[in-house]
């Protein structure tokens, strides 16, 4: 090496020694992410339910998932909800779509009140996306009918003339298993991380709640809850 | 001199990397150029689901990451490790088992992502299996390049050296925490983490396969090939010191700045964006260093294709790394963030930068390892003004696309509504999805002209002189 060849004391050691190196990369490179990442899981300000509870669901004894109602707050998902959302990660929907509105005014007008960290507690993994090759979906529940969704996942062209997403036809054609939805909704429950809170009679009424369901019923009924568990005060600021 | 330094090292293992590098150079990129055709004409998805957009990206990005990216570091390391060691590598078959596990982890992807067969975290998307093979066979590969540092001849450890070391460092700590998973079944399972604190490890994850497999571990090869093909030392030794330790201290902070504005706390985009600033100082010395290293030998650029790849490199690393940061402030980031501009930026990147060096490293080790001059100089010179031009058609279309997405969308017109309707900004994209396509394509051609100079070089390299000590010497 041609200039500033000097190697001073420490670097010397850890340019000679292959274990110091080791080990003090490892420490440098831990800081980062032990800063970033840990507080997250302790904090209260992260999660908007530990100041304000209405925004999660208050489930009271004997109340069934089909009890909720709109607004009533943060549930899990619904069998048939949960396993349309499988086909969302499945056909890498995020990949083109958010599920993460900004607290600025257009993407208000557009989508929405901005989205809560609360409002994604139950989802493994996140689905906030990075890329708007299509709209935003964090709030799509009920601006469309149940109708409208299934034109446009069969052929999105037919009713947005500009789009460029793909036709999805396959989607009425594989039916929902019931045993698979059981085993889904189970791994949800014993998540060592945010599981979702089921009852065994969420369980138990599973195999009915899917019966005979397609895809694509699956995964409108996916689409048609996102966004529409809170009931926004637009006199708080959330965060 | 060949035959001796054939039996000192083991340069069989490096020339099976190799020559898979320049193959999934070809299909990666060519994947690429089909899906972002989707993009501009979306009857190209048949209505076959295997290939759809949404399933062949992630094959793309694995394709081109783990597959072309993977292969070319585990040429360049394992070669420059036993050549700066003086030491033949530490296990042979520690090494091929790398070379064929990392390829069972490739032929894996190939087959399950085109099915839907996805944990769908973004860069990280292979089930669970194939997350518990890429551990095991990534430690391994980890674990022979340390013995190798172990056992050198040499006092020093050379600085590409610390380069690859970090990076195999921290992509082991990195995969181990964003793939823990719980299982469904075989092929399915979902992430332990969830919403807020999932994005969070997702993008400490997403940012850091940049920062570390594509950037630090091919810094590795820019420390390694940019003195050899250029025949001079490394500029400055006190700029490698400070790049290395600022860039494995702070790269690894930089993954909040993909959440700026969402649900993630303010105080971690913020923390994310401010060490992103200060990275430029590291990044730039780094590209600095590189390019000063030919001082004194600049007219080598006229003659030496080989080192316009290696310096064109470094120039879009600098490019990159100052974008970077622009794009990582808030404000811009308001603008900036879904946007084609962060696909254009992550090409410049991939495209420019690590496709280039390692095509640049890789033509100095097919010339290396088979004793040989290359079949054709002047097609190394096609290769090169094919990449050079695609890349650049491909970043200009989408910044042109990214900032006019982000305009549109924020756009009100004299009453206080929203201009335009996201279909508008849809349809708005089409003649830039076009141009973005062809700038893809012609930098596949520039592969393919590598694919094919590479075989040919080979296939007829005991009919032609060995190379001559105006190629670089070892």
């Amino acid at each position: 090496m041609s200039d500033n060849n000097q190697t001073g004391p420490i670097q010397y050691k850890f340019e000679t020694n292959v274990v110091a190196m080791i080990l003090i990369t490892l420490g440098l490179v831990s800081v980062g992410g032990i800063v970033e990442i840990i507080p997250l899981f302790y904090l209260d300000e992260t999660m908007e339910h530990n100041q304000h509870k209405e925004i999660l669901w208050d489930r009271q004894e004997g109340q069934t998932l089909n009890d909720w109602q709109a607004g009533d707050g943060v549930r899990p998902y619904k069998p048939l909800e949960l396993m349309g959302r499988k086909v969302y990660l499945r056909e890498g929907c995020y990949l083109c779509h958010s599920q993460m509105i900004r607290p600025f005014r257009d993407e208000k007008e557009r989508y929405g009140h901005y989205s809560l960290a609360t409002e994604s507690l139950y989802d493994h993994p996140f689905q906030w996306g990075s890329k708007r090759t299509g709209p935003d979906l964090a709030r799509v529940g009920g601006k469309y009918s149940d109708e409208w969704h299934k034109l446009h996942l069969e052929a999105p062209r037919s009713v947005v003339p500009e789009s460029v997403m793909p036709n999805y036809p396959w989607l009425n054609e594989s039916k929902i298993d019931a045993e698979n939805t059981v085993k889904h909704m189970n791994v949800m429950r014993n998540m060592p991380n945010a599981p979702a809170p089921y009852t065994d009679a969420d369980i138990a009424s599973a195999a009915a709640e899917v019966e005979g369901k397609t895809e694509m019923d699956a995964i409108i009924a996916y689409l048609q809850v996102l966004g529409t568990m809170v009931k926004f005060d637009d006199s708080i600021d959330y965060r | 001199m060949q035959a001796s330094l054939d039996q000192k090292y083991n340069f069989e293992i490096i020339k099976w990397f190799v020559v898979s590098a320049v193959i999934y150079l070809v299909i990666g990129t060519g994947i690429g150029v089909y899906i972002a055709s989707e993009l501009a004409w979306p009857f190209l998805n048949f209505d076959i689901a295997e290939l759809t957009f949404g399933r062949l990206r992630p094959l793309h990005t694995n394709a081109v990451i783990f597959a072309f990216g993977g292969m070319s570091l585990m040429a360049t390391s394992y070669y420059s490790v036993q050549r700066t060691c003086g030491v033949r590598i530490w296990s042979d078959k520690l090494a091929w088992f790398v070379f064929w596990g990392w390829t069972a982890v490739i032929v894996a992807a190939v087959i399950t992502l085109p099915l839907g067969i996805t944990q769908s975290k973004e860069y990280a998307e292979l089930e669970w299996p194939f997350d518990l093979l890429i551990a095991v066979v990534w430690v391994a590969y980890t674990f022979n390049f340390i013995m190798t540092l172990a056992i050198r001849k040499t006092k020093h450890i050379y600085v590409s050296n610390w380069f690859f070391l970090s990076m195999m460092i921290m992509i082991t700590i990195l995969h181990v925490v964003n793939s823990m998973a719980v299982p469904v079944d075989m092929f399915n399972s979902y992430s332990i983490f969830s919403g807020v604190q999932d994005a969070m490890i997702q993008w400490w994850w997403g940012h850091n396969a940049v920062g570390f497999y594509l950037t630090a571990g091919f810094l590795g090869i820019m420390y390694y090939f940019v003195p050899k093909q250029a025949g001079r030392p490394v500029f400055s030794y006190r700029l490698s010191v400070i790049h290395f330790w600022a860039l494995t201290f702070g790269y690894v902070w930089l993954g909040a700045h993909h959440l700026q504005y969402t649900a993630l706390p303010d105080w971690t985009g913020s923390v994310g964006a401010a060490i992103s600033l200060a990275m430029i100082i590291p990044s730039w010395g780094g590209a600095i260093n590189g390019m000063m290293t030919l001082s004194g030998a600049w007219d080598k650029l006229r003659t030496d294709y080989i080192l316009r790849f290696l310096i064109v490199s470094l120039a879009f690393y600098a490019m990159s790394t100052f974008e970077g940061p622009v794009m990582s402030a808030k404000t811009v980031n308001a603008l900036s963030h879904y946007t084609d501009w962060t696909i254009g930026h992550v090409h410049s990147g991939a495209l420019g930068w690590v496709a280039m060096v390692a095509a640049g490293a890789i033509y100095h080790l097919v010339m290396k390892l088979w004793n040989t001059r290359m079949y054709s100089e002047s097609l190394i010179n096609v290769h090169f003004w094919m990449a050079t031009v695609g890349a650049v058609v491909y970043i200009i279309s989408m910044w042109v696309s990214g900032i006019m997405q982000g305009l549109m969308w924020r756009d009100y017109d004299e009453f206080g509504t929203l201009t335009y309707t996201f279909a508008e900004s849809v349809a708005a994209m089409h003649p830039y999805y076009v141009m973005r396509a062809v700038g893809g394509l012609i930098y596949w051609g520039g592969a393919v002209v590598m694919l094919y100079n590479v075989v040919m070089t080979i296939l007829t390299a005991s009919a032609r002189k060995p190379a001559e000590a105006a190629t670089a010497t070892a």
